[in-house]
């Protein structure tokens, strides 16, 4: 499988190249006139040229969390791509939890090692992103500097610059796109709850068949962020940073919440760790209802043997918060050209679309189709759906992300009323 | 001085969490004293029940262990269930805590085998009930995890103490007087051999008041224990709750010191009634009891981890295992096959550093005895305190200080660091599984052999150190298990570029994937079994016609 694809990839690479470049040229002289762009970009070009020179021959080590058998496998593929394209190398660094890394760059700052660190390539999104651009831990703006940068139209996805409202600065770069999405049983139940005031009828209907993942797991947090939305009076408070409005705002969360959890699995006594645990409830039997922050979870866990062929993936019908995550640069990060040539290669149509097909990943891309040439969309043409997930045009409306200050406080209201 | 060289890392780690719980870390700009991170962990919700539900579980399943371990010894030693269990042990003690714990929820959660075996047949359930068996809210399954990883390290050294203690003559002689034989044997042996194991029940209770990775499997997430919440900060975003987290760690060591002088306390008391139970000359009453009371905490800690191993190889090759099949519905070689390659590659980094480890720490143990034993000197009970320092403390907030330190002098990512941190955890239990053995030695043995005209060294290596053979080799084996065992040792000192089976496993299982967890942790266990297979077979095959060595009587 792979020889005819190295086969084709001096084309390939031409091709690309030469879209790139006409993307930039056009975006260029949109922006500031012919003769600057041309000559602007020009010098990107040798700039960048210079970087992937740099880069070849260097061991990237990317800390990544290494929870699941799909996304490793995925990484391991980068790294055979990149490997074989630059002469870049990848370590996949598997963590439990990306708070590790954030870690390890911060002791490394407090004994002072400020080259030649250890970490060269985060996968980060949300409150790890924000602790480190908030401490200075990261390198950059390195994120516009990209070639493939260009392929992302970042007016129709704002949420590719703004990383749980928190503007990016070029301190990280998109790698792709998180939504919540629902997984039902066809067999057991067919025609899902669709919005969360239809969810705590059934909970009440069927005590003991709905749960959520205790906060501050990102799927639990964003469960309730979900009805947070869906119940708030005004969601467009929760784009800014929580105030004395919290308890107003957050009230029909908290009511929502006290009338569900004498409902939920277990009585509410107990809950489930994160998704996969969620998920493995569903497959158990235990529960009717489980969702993730991966669109195409259903179908890989189907592949994998995880959740019954019957299952499916729906939304609800107003809309599912959704955010995007990113790759970043510690400060000090060792092997920064390699970091950032792999940050492009994760760009590349062809990466995207393997990343966007159900049975390796299934998420959605960060790429803009229209933006893309010819070859770049036959890689998206050529994705074969899959009855378990959803089409892009059937995963509905996009809620943004409330700014984190919200979480903040609620993850601690929560703790308090049924944490403990 | 190798001890001060040692112990740095210990130091550098008590400090880099001391500090911080009092609001000082210049590279968060915590740069003055205060006390708003005890203030802020004083105000975090369910904390004090947190601390308690940390103390009793710990103490209560350390009590559990020792007693299920002596008592079974001493009622049925020298018969066949004795040797039976004798064999379990090595496969229990190679398991690593957390594999027995997701064992224990492959058994009885409502989606358990027990309750597979049941269903629908005799409950009726076609889908798992909504109970709450695995984890309890009480923390019943809980400590009964502790207790079958436990009880097996503790028979252990029970074994090894038993080496040096003229145990058959001993009980014997209580026999000829009528005692009847667990009596005999608790009131003649068992004073002798708690002496032995005293520093090894302490370990065990250290351990159980602030293990984290049971209590994250076994615990309801609104009950956790103390050293959950801690790592729970310690993990948050925020890296503000770094102080939180570092005030929490402190707490910690103080619930484990508090939980140790109870158990002082508990054992003046309980010396008190035992020697009354000794002098009033009893010589039958409740035998019986104990004799199956022994039994069945022994065969209950042989069946919850016996079985939780075999559900564990079920799950390992199921491609599809829905509830209630007792059975998976479609089989797979696939996990393991996919994963060979890398599980082989771990295994020889795993392999490297557990070996490595676990040699130095035997022989910087052995120095260390032996030294005291040719100066006559008392062991020095401040640097003993901090050789257990790494056992008291939780990992992640010592580790932290430590890295600080091993980048400071450029050596993170190194193999040697690797195995210097590896060291911190594997040498307090290397020595405290070989110091008992090896200071009870009878002395005469040695003398005879200067007497008949060696010299000290000789007779350390012809006459000591052949006799101590195999708690030499058990305290080799320990510490190969313990190094086995250790995650976040290996991602601190290791800069995260060391592979080793448990990294793969902590990284894999965060996926939840029930089937990779289970192969992970039987991959885990192969090498710690393959070590105290060794430790046992050895010394039983060299000293195959020197019957009273060889360990099998």
């Amino acid at each position: 499988m792979l020889g005819p694809l190295s086969a084709n990839f001096a084309g390939l690479m031409a091709r690309v190249k030469g879209a790139l470049a006409a993307s930039v040229l056009i975006g260029g002289l949109a922006a500031c006139g012919a003769v600057v762009s041309s000559a602007s970009a020009q010098s990107a070009d040798a700039r960048w040229e210079a970087v992937v020179e740099k880069a070849r021959g260097q061991e990237v080590f990317w800390n990544a969390w290494g929870g699941a058998e799909v996304y490793n496998d995925y990484i391991a593929w980068v790294g055979e791509q990149v490997q074989a394209r630059y002469g870049v190398s990848i370590t996949h660094v598997k963590l439990g939890d990306t708070a590790e890394a954030v870690r390890k760059v911060l002791a490394e700052r407090s004994a002072g090692r400020s080259t030649d660190g250890s970490v060269d390539l985060i996968w980060i999104n949300g409150e790890n992103f924000k602790t480190m651009k908030d401490n200075a831990l990261l390198y950059g703006p390195f994120a516009d500097r990209l070639p493939n940068f260009a392929l992302i139209d970042t007016e129709a996805n704002p949420t590719t610059v703004s990383d749980f409202t928190v503007p990016t600065d070029g301190l990280e770069s998109p790698w792709g796109m998180a939504k919540l999405v629902f997984i039902h049983d066809q067999a057991t139940l067919p025609e899902p709850p669709r919005s969360v005031a239809a969810i705590l009828d059934y909970a009440n209907a069927n005590p003991g068949r709905i749960t959520y993942p205790a906060p501050p797991d990102f799927t639990g947090s964003t469960f309730l962020k979900q009805v947070l939305y869906e119940t708030a009076a005004d969601p467009a408070a929760l784009q800014r940073p929580a105030g004395e409005n919290f308890d107003a705002v957050t009230k029909p969360l908290w009511d929502y919440l006290d009338a569900i959890n004498g409902s939920l699995w277990r009585g509410g006594a107990d809950y489930p760790k994160n998704s996969a645990a969620l998920r493995q409830l569903l497959d158990d039997g235990e529960i009717d209802l489980a969702f993730s922050f991966n669109i195409g979870e259903a179908s890989s866990a189907i592949a994998q043997g995880q959740l019954p062929e019957t299952a499916r993936t729906y939304v609800l019908d107003g809309g599912t918060i959704g955010n995007t995550h990113f790759v970043a640069i510690p400060f000090n990060a060792a092997n920064r050209e390699g970091a950032m040539v792999v940050a492009n290669f994760l760009l590349t149509p062809e990466a995207q679309a393997r990343k966007a097909t159900p049975s390796i990943w299934g998420e959605a891309t960060v790429l803009s189709i229209d933006r893309l040439d010819a070859a770049g969309r036959a890689f998206f043409d050529a994705i074969p759906s899959d009855p378990a997930s959803l089409t892009p045009e059937e995963l509905g409306a996009t809620l943004p992300e409330p700014h984190p200050s919200w979480m903040t406080r609620i993850e601690e209201g929560w703790l308090q009323r049924y944490g403990s | 001085m190798a001890l001060c060289v040692f112990l740095g890392p210990v130091v550098a780690g008590l400090a880099g969490s001391i500090l911080p719980s009092f609001g000082y870390f210049p590279a968060l700009g915590g740069e003055a004293f205060s006390l708003a991170p005890w203030r802020a962990l004083a105000a975090y919700p369910g904390l004090g029940a947190a601390a308690w539900f940390s103390f009793w579980t710990g103490l209560a399943a350390t009590l559990l262990s020792l007693a299920a371990a002596l008592i079974f010894t001493a009622a049925w030693r020298g018969t066949v269930w004795f040797k039976a269990f004798q064999r379990l042990v090595s496969p229990l003690l190679s398991v690593p805590h957390s594999a027995v714990a997701l064992g224990m929820v492959f058994l009885l959660a409502p989606s358990g085998w027990a309750m597979r075996a049941v269903s629908p047949s005799l409950t009726g359930f076609e889908r798992p009930p909504d109970l709450a068996t695995a984890p309890d809210p009480f923390g019943i399954v809980y400590v009964a995890c502790l207790v079958v990883k436990e009880t097996p390290f503790l028979f252990l050294m029970i074994l090894a103490a038993l080496n040096q203690i003229p145990d058959s003559p001993l009980s014997a002689s209580a026999r000829t007087m009528g005692y009847r034989r667990t009596i005999a044997w608790l009131k003649a042996v068992a004073p002798l051999v708690l002496r032995q194991i005293r520093l090894p029940v302490l370990a065990v209770l250290a351990y159980s008041v602030s293990v984290v990775d049971v209590a994250l499997i076994l615990t309801p997430v609104t009950r956790p224990t103390l050293g959950v919440l801690v790592l729970r900060w310690f993990n948050d975003p925020d890296l503000a709750t770094q102080f939180v987290a570092a005030a929490g760690a402190c707490l910690q060591i103080g619930v484990v010191l508090a939980a140790g002088l109870v158990w002082k306390l508990g054992e003046l008391g309980a010396g008190r009634l035992f020697r009354r139970w000794i002098a009033s000359g009893d010589r039958s009453r409740g035998e019986n009891g104990l004799r199956v009371g022994g039994f069945a905490l022994a065969s209950l800690v042989g069946v919850l981890g016996g079985f939780g191993l075999v559900v564990a190889a079920l799950w390992s090759v199921a491609q599809r295992w829905r509830f209630p099949d007792v059975l998976p519905s479609a089989w797979s070689l696939r996990f393991w096959d996919r994963h060979a390659e890398a599980l082989l590659q771990a295994a020889g980094v795993t392999l490297t550093v557990a070996a490595v480890a676990a040699a130095l720490s035997v022989l910087l143990a052995l120095a260390c005895l032996e030294n005291e034993k040719r100066r006559g000197l008392k062991p020095g009970n401040g640097a003993l305190w901090l050789l257990y320092t790494p056992l008291l403390t939780p990992q992640i907030a010592f580790l932290f200080g430590a890295q600080v330190l091993l980048v400071t002098i450029g050596l993170d990512g190194a193999w040697v660091a690797v195995i210097w941190f590896h060291m911190l955890f594997v040498g307090p239990y290397v020595f405290l599984s070989l110091s008992g053995p090896y200071r009870k030695l009878d002395p005469r043995y040695r003398a005879a052999a200067v007497t008949l005209g060696a010299t000290e060294t000789q007779a350390f290596f012809r006459v000591v150190l052949p006799v101590l053979l195999r708690p030499v080799l058990v305290a080799a084996a320990v510490g190969v298990a313990v190094s086995v065992g250790q995650y976040l040792p290996t991602v601190f000192a290791g800069a995260g570029r060391f592979e080793t089976l448990t990294t793969e496993a902590v990284a894999l299982s965060a996926g939840g994937d029930r089937r990779l967890v289970a192969m992970l942790a039987l991959s885990q266990s192969v090498l710690p079994f393959l070590g105290f297979l060794a430790a046992i077979m050895i010394p039983a095959w060299l000293y195959r016609d020197r019957r009273e060595l060889s360990g099998f009587r």
